[in-house]
């Protein structure tokens, strides 16, 4: 129930300022109204987890580990592998992050990256099946927010679908006891579905496209698309506090549509594999 | 398309008959339930007051705060009482929600509370929510831009549908709880899980529009037909 305004304060000149470059056609970092902040992804980065990325988008950074163990299915998908999103927002990123446990935007942002990866089945579950019914792979994604200067959900969305292309665990066989035996040999997570995750936001009547941490303070709200393979909506989430108009609508889920093959690219050439 | 026919028999654009009650509990400053099917929900809303802690009040305008819960009987499994991560999320949208719609600069340095318990879930739980909230914040007297009508549609065995069961919930490709502020056509509220193509999207966008300007009706002859009892008691002015 607590109430998060932002404690990042913009001045009002300094709002002023923006609001005539918006105007203008401009954003105080010259990037265009649908132009992403650079990105650098690094994977790989931590030996004990499965699989990890770390990315920068302009200067938020997001850290996200997969860790994979063998563990019950899901009663009403006994063949298929289970999946936890969680996310992590901890003080080193923000002196608005408080230390305890996930906060509502936290939760609503591994809820967001969830949604991405379990209906369009961004993960081959049934490949993660042992022994139906009894034993499968779980995967556990986790997203720590390393430092934070706006957009969280597509830094998050980058880092943990860079982490899950770069996973691999232990192959597992099963003995004549019926037990799980995880072996040596190490398989690829097989990732089929790259859901890429777009979130606009709006200032004035304006409408933006990954939003720093200032703009975020002086935006309305803000719509995250996800967008899958084959061009299709596969998430949406409208946050904070305003309201779009259909029109404005329209014209983000276009635009994500478009963007999606270029961002896609953008982020299997930085990933590297 | 209109041959097509769902589990209760309904057709792919018909709401649940719809119920509500206006101002049902005392201690609250405006309460209402509201009925979808077999979704039923208890808002009540308490406020303006004063805010705690008051460090977090704002001197600019009040500010809403919601609670949305599930009661443990609400579904088939007992849930556990306490809030999960979907309430918690729930939650947040829905204090979003009436943070915009709400003209809140009426009331600086205080709290609006909003409380919503879901009593028996069957599909579309948040979006009775908003419908019953709104019914409750016009009780309490709190002066709202425009009424808050919210539906859920999706996509169930290929088939786009309006206002989705538990049932069709749990099978369903696609679900998109939609709320809006109809007179000026703004969406406070837009969720989406599952897949669509463009077209797809844009026929439910429609769809959800049509069948809340039917709830915006029924919302409003609540409302007139509380506001007609209240006049019987209270006398013309």
């Amino acid at each position: 129930m607590s109430e998060e305004r932002f404690s990042l304060i913009v001045p009002k000149i300094k709002q002023q300022y923006i609001y005539n470059l918006l105007k203008k056609g401009k954003r105080l970092d010259n990037r265009k109204f649908d132009e992403m902040r650079p990105i650098k992804i690094k994977t790989g980065i931590i030996p004990n987890a499965e699989g990890s990325a770390e990315v920068h988008l302009g200067d938020t950074i997001v850290l996200t580990g997969v860790k994979i163990s063998v563990t019950n299915p899901y009663p009403d998908q006994p063949d298929k592998g289970t999946l936890i999103v969680n996310s992590e927002f901890p003080p080193v990123a923000s002196p608005d992050f408080e230390p305890g446990p996930p906060d509502e935007n936290a939760i609503e942002l591994a809820r967001i990256i969830d949604r991405g990866l379990r209906k369009p089945e961004a993960i081959d579950f049934s490949s993660l099946c042992i022994i139906p019914g009894k034993k499968v792979y779980g995967v556990w994604v986790d997203i720590y927010v390393l430092n934070h200067n706006g957009n969280l959900v597509d830094a998050a969305g980058i880092s943990t679908l860079a982490a899950l292309l770069n996973t691999k665990y232990r192959k597992a066989e099963v003995n004549q006891q019926g037990e799980v035996v995880l072996k040596e040999e190490l398989i690829n997570l097989k990732v089929i579905n790259y859901p890429i995750y777009l979130t606009f936001g709006k200032i004035l009547d304006y409408i933006l496209f990954d939003m720093n941490l200032e703009e975020e303070a002086m935006s309305q709200c803000k719509l995250t698309t996800i967008i899958s393979g084959g061009g299709k909506i596969c998430g949406l989430q409208k946050s904070g506090i305003g309201y779009f108009t259909p029109e404005e609508l329209d014209y983000i889920i276009k635009k994500s549509l478009s963007m999606y093959q270029s961002v896609k690219d953008l982020i299997l050439k930085n990933v590297n594999i | 398309m209109s041959e097509f026919k769902r589990k209760d028999g309904r057709a792919y654009n018909e709401i649940r008959p719809l119920k509500a009650e206006v101002g049902i509990l005392k201690n609250a400053d405006g309460s209402a339930y509201f009925e979808i099917g077999n979704t039923k929900v208890l808002a009540a809303v308490f406020g303006p007051r004063e805010y705690h802690p008051k460090h977090e009040a704002s001197l600019q305008e009040g500010i809403v705060r919601a609670r949305y819960h599930m009661t443990p009987f609400s579904v088939k499994e007992r849930k556990a009482p306490t809030l999960s991560r979907r309430e918690i999320e729930i939650s947040k949208l829905i204090k979003e929600v009436f943070n915009t719609c709400i003209k809140r600069d009426l009331f600086p340095r205080t709290a609006i509370d909003v409380y919503i318990e879901v009593l028996n879930a069957d599909g579309s739980t948040r979006v009775a929510s908003i419908n019953a909230v709104t019914l409750a914040l016009v009780d309490a007297g709190i002066f709202l831009y425009d009424l808050v009508s919210a539906v859920s549609v999706g996509k169930v065995n290929g088939q786009l549908v309006v206002d989705l069961t538990g049932e069709e919930d749990q099978i369903s490709e696609a679900d998109m709880p939609i709320a809006m502020m109809p007179s000026k056509k703004r969406f406070v509220l837009l969720q989406l899980d599952g897949e669509l193509t463009y077209e797809e999207f844009n026929s439910l966008l429609k769809m959800g529009m049509e069948a809340i300007n039917k709830i915006y009706e029924f919302q409003r002859n609540c409302l007139k037909s509380k506001l007609e009892e209240y006049l019987k008691f209270y006398g013309q002015i």
